[in-house]
């Protein structure tokens, strides 16, 4: 159902890059780090620079640009709603007026710069995606919030949270596509009709697709409970995750990067 | 690298066939029956309903799907209705029909499958037996009154009673001339019984087609393919590659007492 065939998450790219190799930890503190460089800086340089920082990461993880890009597709319409507020609503030196709308100077950069940030942010942190593999972001943010267990962060529980729901993503959605079928071939009808008339439309297909997934988590409980799932405590892994000396030099790199770039520009 | 899923399938199904569709996991059997009711549009190529083009964008596929009913692979897992009867009535509605019909198509279809009417239209579907939500799911179907009826696999997960239940109320629906059946399964003790036509299927395309007795008689290449011949036909081979004077081509286990009798007899007597 081409509904259901546009939806991509955690788009991950096997490789075998420098990208690919870091740490999952190392890409996390990464791109946190890029964040917080996009709301640092305010100038044109400044973005010029964090621009091609991205491209140079881009470069180093062999991943073809056009599917860093095609991460932009959605935010497409967000992407032109801030350009156009900002170019719009923005007091200043006009450019030139047209009935009530006064485009000036400083609306034009501010739009650009607003725009270029949000473009950089998204396909800043898509970059994650694409290197890292959903098991290994979920360790990594597993090995990242480690030292939150002591004031209660349930570290293992959230990433076997996110573990979980990551790999029934295509399961549900699957799923949805059947009872969608199911119920097509009883005549129901998902497209017509108006805002009402669609909303109710969805119960059939709302209604199974929840029960089944709490059916489905009892089994998987089950499931797991009967191969010795006992929670994180005392839990080996089969990979262990390595921070080596490649980590230790991108996370020097990025630091200083964002340091030097964020304070100056 | 389009892969393709179905490959030069030519079929007619006629009406009052009850048709056995075989074959291994992934050879599109699946993906044939969606096309028959135009949830899966082919890429090339036609599929008529009663001389309607499917593939034409005129066509009603709504009305097709009243008319070619099609109980998936665990129909229960898409009941959603609060009771049973707001689940069974969902199809006639659809439909466009009025309440008074749409209530003695609910009574009519659940008398189909053997369950009371009375005793269960208030009861929320997600209470019952696994078998008996499975007969209100198809139930679900059968309200439509549909001219054919495609099942996928319709005994899956069902225990010994209930499976035999189930398949004895399809056979009765056949039998009265109700229906055109059209019957996924991976028993073939099942569709040798039942079936008056049986088509296998192997990488997207029809293997074989033809009545049960002739297609089973190709025990070798069946097997080379992960099917297989109903137990008492494959007893029968071997019976006769050890020597006994029987008959091959039997299907059932009345037919093959019948022959091991006439083939003892026989050597009883010394003619052999």
């Amino acid at each position: 159902m081409a509904l259901f065939k546009s939806i991509t998450i955690g788009q991950y790219i096997p490789g075998n890059s420098t990208i690919h190799r870091l740490d999952p930890r190392t890409k996390i503190i990464g791109t946190v780090l890029l964040i917080v460089l996009l709301f640092m800086v305010d100038t044109f340089w400044g973005y010029a620079l964090a621009a091609l920082a991205i491209a140079a990461i881009v470069h180093l993880s062999e991943i073809p640009p056009r599917l860093v890009l095609r991460g932009l597709r959605p935010l497409f319409v967000i992407l032109l709603l801030t350009v156009s507020l900002h170019l719009f609503m923005t007091e200043g030196d006009p450019i030139f007026r047209f009935w009530i709308v006064e485009v000036t100077w400083q609306g034009l950069s501010r739009g650009i710069m607003m725009g270029v940030r949000l473009a950089l942010l998204v396909m800043g942190t898509s970059l994650l995606t694409l290197t890292t593999s959903p098991i290994n972001l979920t360790d990594g943010i597993e090995g990242l919030l480690k030292p939150g267990k002591r004031i209660g962060i349930p570290a293992h529980e959230l990433a076997m949270m996110m573990t979980i729901a990551l790999r029934f993503i295509p399961t549900l959605l699957e799923e949805a596509e059947k009872i969608m079928k199911a119920q097509m071939a009883r005549g129901a009808d998902f497209q017509g009709g108006g805002l009402l008339q669609r909303a109710k439309s969805l119960i059939p297909l709302l209604v199974p697709l929840f029960v089944n997934a709490f059916r489905r988590a009892d089994e998987l409980a089950i499931a797991m409970e009967a191969r010795g799932y006992r929670g994180g405590e005392g839990r080996t892994k089969f990979k262990e995750l390595h921070f080596g000396r490649r980590d230790a030099i991108a996370l020097a790199l990025a630091f200083g990067f964002v340091a030097v770039v964020g304070l100056l520009f | 690298m389009a892969k393709v899923a179905l490959r030069d399938v030519n079929l007619i199904i006629e009406d009052g066939e009850f048709v056995g569709l075989i074959g291994h996991t992934g050879s599109g059997k699946s993906t044939l029956v969606q096309h028959l009711n135009g949830l899966l549009m082919p890429t090339s190529g036609k599929v008529y309903v009663d001389g309607v083009d499917l593939t034409d964008k005129h066509t009603s596929l709504r009305a097709i799907r009243q008319k070619v009913g099609m109980v998936f692979q665990y129909p229960e897992h898409q009941l959603f209705g609060e009771t049973v009867y707001e689940d069974v009535a969902f199809g006639p509605r659809n439909a466009g029909l009025g309440e008074q019909e749409v209530e003695a198509r609910v009574k009519e279809a659940l008398g189909m499958v053997g369950l009371d009417y009375d005793a269960l239209k208030d009861h929320s579907p997600f209470e019952l037996s696994g078998g008996q939500k499975r007969r209100v799911a198809i139930a679900g179907v059968l309200a439509m009154r549909p001219a054919v009826l495609i099942l996928d696999e319709p005994t899956a997960g069902l225990d010994p009673e209930g499976s035999a239940d189930i398949l004895g109320k399809i056979q009765a629906l056949h039998r009265a001339g109700r229906v055109t059946v059209i019957m996924i399964t991976h028993s073939m003790e099942d569709v040798a019984r039942m079936a008056t036509r049986l088509i296998v299927m192997e990488h997207g395309g029809v293997v074989f087609d033809g009545p049960p007795r002739e297609v089973f008689a190709q025990v070798d290449r069946l097997k080379e393919m992960g099917l297989g011949v109903p137990q008492v036909t494959e007893l029968m081979h071997e019976l006769h590659s050890r020597g006994l004077p029987v008959q091959t081509n039997i299907l059932t286990l009345d037919e093959a007492e019948a022959e091991l009798v006439r083939a003892l007899e026989l050597r009883r007597n010394g003619t052999v």
